[in-house]
């Protein structure tokens, strides 16, 4: 081992040099806003978490996990996965190879920047050490690793249905540039080093190809400029890495502790919504997820599109992408960052001025409070869009009676609405308004369960209200646990064949898969849709989009529909009145609520 | 004196000394809304309605009459629920109708 240049210095780092120190200015000061931006608690809690031992632990263990590794890619596609994971792991490997190098055989190099990446040009290892094989072997073998995951990346450019995706994104020009300078590093790398091998030594992939092109190149005239390239490749990679996709790489290492330490979106432009926007890789995954792309002209509609139009700052597109949206939360439960796609539209909804503000503090609850007060036992609030499919109504008070359950009705006459239609149009005080008003009607009741058969009611009334001492349970979840109890007993029919609809609010909303099925299995056997639980498609009537036309959801709850009758069900059966409502309209099946099986069968 | 009945203040609408300009921009951003054949779908199912006297029927004509009081207080009372979207037989977005008349002025400018 011996180093080749006594100064240890070649013009051509210096490239190298600039885009490495402009990347760290520029991450340095990008993560310094970004929690300066947060509100004055949420900062000191993540701060407090990053001294934290135990959040510490899983800051570590998720980005290595996420960011290195991407075991949520390999889950969701292997293809992609070993992609992704060849790429960053074996860079990230070849660095830190590199700078075990430099430690081992030339500590007092350690603080030049450039050594560790360039150590093959300015020192002549030799392979017949134990350590210099074993490193020269593994540097390598992770740049045959990395190697491997360009092509896989290049292919995926062309063909991206060869790697199991429909749809890919549409790049802009700067992320063109990163993606062709990526690409072109590692190659690069390859040349570089196989044309210097015969000095510096190497292992079973640089000595062979340098043998190779000693055959028709002369190596020695060819070794600098190609170290030249592949310095200049990485400039440019860095260069313009903070105005493109690839921003994503230090965005998401700052995102993982953020969300590990509980932090939410406060602001929709600053702090953790701006670490969102930025930690989006635009991978396009949310596209085939989307709902609404199963036309293609919606597709500009998805997540991917809004994070690029907030970096970009295009108020005209911004309101139109988060208007349109259904959010179904489908984006976020298959992204594998986790930006939150229906957060952060509704966030830009709140954004909005109006001239004209609605005030429901002068609504008279006195007559609602009074027909419910003192009842106690089961609250029931069949909520608003029951009124359009009364047999749940119906139903689910017959039941409740058939189990014996003692139960009051809260909107029998007339009835509020439960305030997450105004929280989903961005309007939260008024939100408020609604909610406090409700819980006076509650609180009056004195009930101990408050039983919804409505998602959108029950994930409104879990989240936002603060009803201590009161169990807020959905209906099929409830029924589910009296057939349980034996209170209910179902008389199952083996001929009827029933498919679950995961309502978004009810699954992806509060996680609730399991009840639902467990109640329907009792009644009849049970099939599955094509797609289902956390990527169950959304019916296409969600009251989350503000623009979307009843005959642009139509396309959308046909898709739906396929996607449910794929196992040719008898029937239908979802726990929502609004996907029930929706799904009726289209369906050539009977459509249920979960209510009106059990009820037929009891 | 009590004659045992009641006089109703006159209700005449001078379409003349009416201004058109909210319901003109309406129309201009909301196409649809001249689509509205008054059914009465949207009053009928409006969770507003009973307490308020809430109608998305009548907030389009109350718009082309000019009765711009009557108006905002029904807008004001509208909590968003989407029903008569739903239940609206020529298929109009009343409740993005709805959002957009919150966001006109009474010159019929968006705020900003």
């Amino acid at each position: 081992m011996r180093e080749r240049f006594a100064d240890a210095f070649n013009p051509f780092v210096i490239p190298f040099l600039i885009g490495m120190l402009f990347v760290l200015g520029y991450c340095l000061v990008a993560m310094v806003r970004v929690v300066a931006q947060l509100p004055k608690a949420d900062r000191k809690r993540f701060l407090l978490s990053l001294i934290t031992p135990k959040y510490i632990w899983m800051n570590i263990r998720d980005i290595f996990l996420n960011c290195l590794i991407h075991v949520k890619l390999w889950k969701r596609n292997k293809v992609l996965g070993y992609m992704h994971s060849s790429i960053a792991f074996g860079w990230f490997m070849l660095i830190v190879l590199g700078h075990l190098e430099v430690m081992l055989f030339l500590p007092e190099r350690i603080h030049f920047f450039y050594y560790p990446i360039f150590f093959n040009f300015f020192v002549a290892e030799t392979e017949t050490t134990l350590e210099g094989a074993l490193l020269m072997f593994l540097m390598d073998f992770f740049l045959l690793m990395v190697l491997s995951g360009i092509v896989l990346a290049i292919i995926k450019r062309f063909a991206s249905r060869i790697v199991g995706m429909r749809r890919t994104t549409r790049l802009s020009l700067l992320d063109r540039v990163g993606l062709y300078a990526l690409w072109s590093i590692f190659p690069l790398r390859l040349l570089a080093e196989s044309f210097t091998a015969h000095i510096s030594g190497g292992s079973f992939l640089t000595i062979p190809m340098n043998w190779i092109f000693r055959q028709f190149l002369g190596n020695d005239l060819n070794a600098l400029p190609t170290w030249w390239a592949y310095s200049v490749a990485l400039c440019v990679f860095m260069c313009v890495l903070p105005f493109t996709r690839y921003m994503h790489i230090p965005a998401e290492m700052l995102l993982i502790p953020m969300r590990n330490a509980g932090i939410r979106i406060r602001h929709p432009r600053k702090g953790f919504a701006l670490l969102e926007v930025y930690s989006c890789p635009s991978c396009g995954v949310c596209i085939d997820a989307c709902p609404m792309s199963v036309r293609k002209v919606n597709c500009q509609y998805t997540t991917v599109y809004l994070n690029r139009q907030l970096r970009r700052g295009n108020e005209r597109r911004i309101e139109e992408i988060s208007d349109k949206c259904l959010l179904c939360g489908k984006c976020t439960a298959v992204c594998q960052v986790g930006v939150q796609g229906p957060e952060l539209r509704v966030a830009q909804r709140q954004r909005r001025k109006y001239a004209l503000t609605p005030s429901y503090a002068g609504i008279d609850v006195q007559p609602m409070a009074a027909s419910v007060a003192g009842a106690g036992g089961v609250l029931y609030f069949a909520g608003c869009m029951t009124r359009l499919t009364p047999s749940i109504r119906r139903a689910t008070t017959s039941l409740l009676d058939k189990a014996g359950v003692r139960w009051t009705l809260m909107d029998e006459e007339e009835g509020l609405c439960c305030g997450r239609p105004l929280i989903m149009a961005g309007r939260p005080e008024q939100a408020r308004e609604l909610i406090d008003k409700n819980l006076e009607i509650i609180r009056a009741s004195g009930c101990d369960t408050l039983l919804l058969s409505c998602p959108i009611c029950y994930r409104v009334f879990k989240e936002e209200y603060p009803l201590e001492g009161v169990r807020v349970v959905h209906h099929s979840v409830f029924f589910q646990e009296l057939i349980a109890a034996g209170r209910l007993r179902p008389a199952r029919n083996e001929k009827e064949k029933f498919v679950w609809h995961d309502p978004c609010e009810l699954g992806r909303g509060c996680g609730i898969y399991e009840q639902p099925r467990a109640a329907l299995a009792a009644a009849g056997e049970l099939v599955e849709a094509g797609r289902n639980r956390a990527e169950s498609i959304c019916c296409g009537g969600s009251l989350g989009s503000l623009t979307l036309g009843f005959e642009q959801r139509r396309a959308m709850t046909q898709n739906a529909l396929d996607n449910l009758t794929v196992s040719d069900p008898s029937s239908i059966v979802t726990g929502c009145p609004l996907c029930l409502s929706t799904f009726g309209r289209y369906a050539d099946r009977p459509v249920r609520d979960i209510a009106e099986i059990l009820d037929s069968h009891c | 004196m009590d004659f045992g009945f009641k006089r109703s203040p006159s209700s005449a609408v001078n379409l003349d000394t009416v201004d058109h300009a909210r319901y003109d921009r309406l129309v201009q951003l909301e196409p649809d809304a001249l689509t509205c054949i008054g059914c009465g779908s949207c009053s009928a199912t409006c969770t507003a309605a009973p307490w308020s006297g809430m109608s998305v029927r009548k907030v389009i004509l109350g718009l082309q009459r000019g009765r711009d009081d009557e108006v905002d207080r029904m807008l004001s009372r509208c909590m968003l629920c989407g029903k008569c979207t739903m239940v609206c037989p020529r298929g109009i977005n009343t409740r993005h109708l709805i959002l957009t008349l919150c966001r006109l002025d009474r010159k019929g400018e968006v705020v900003r």
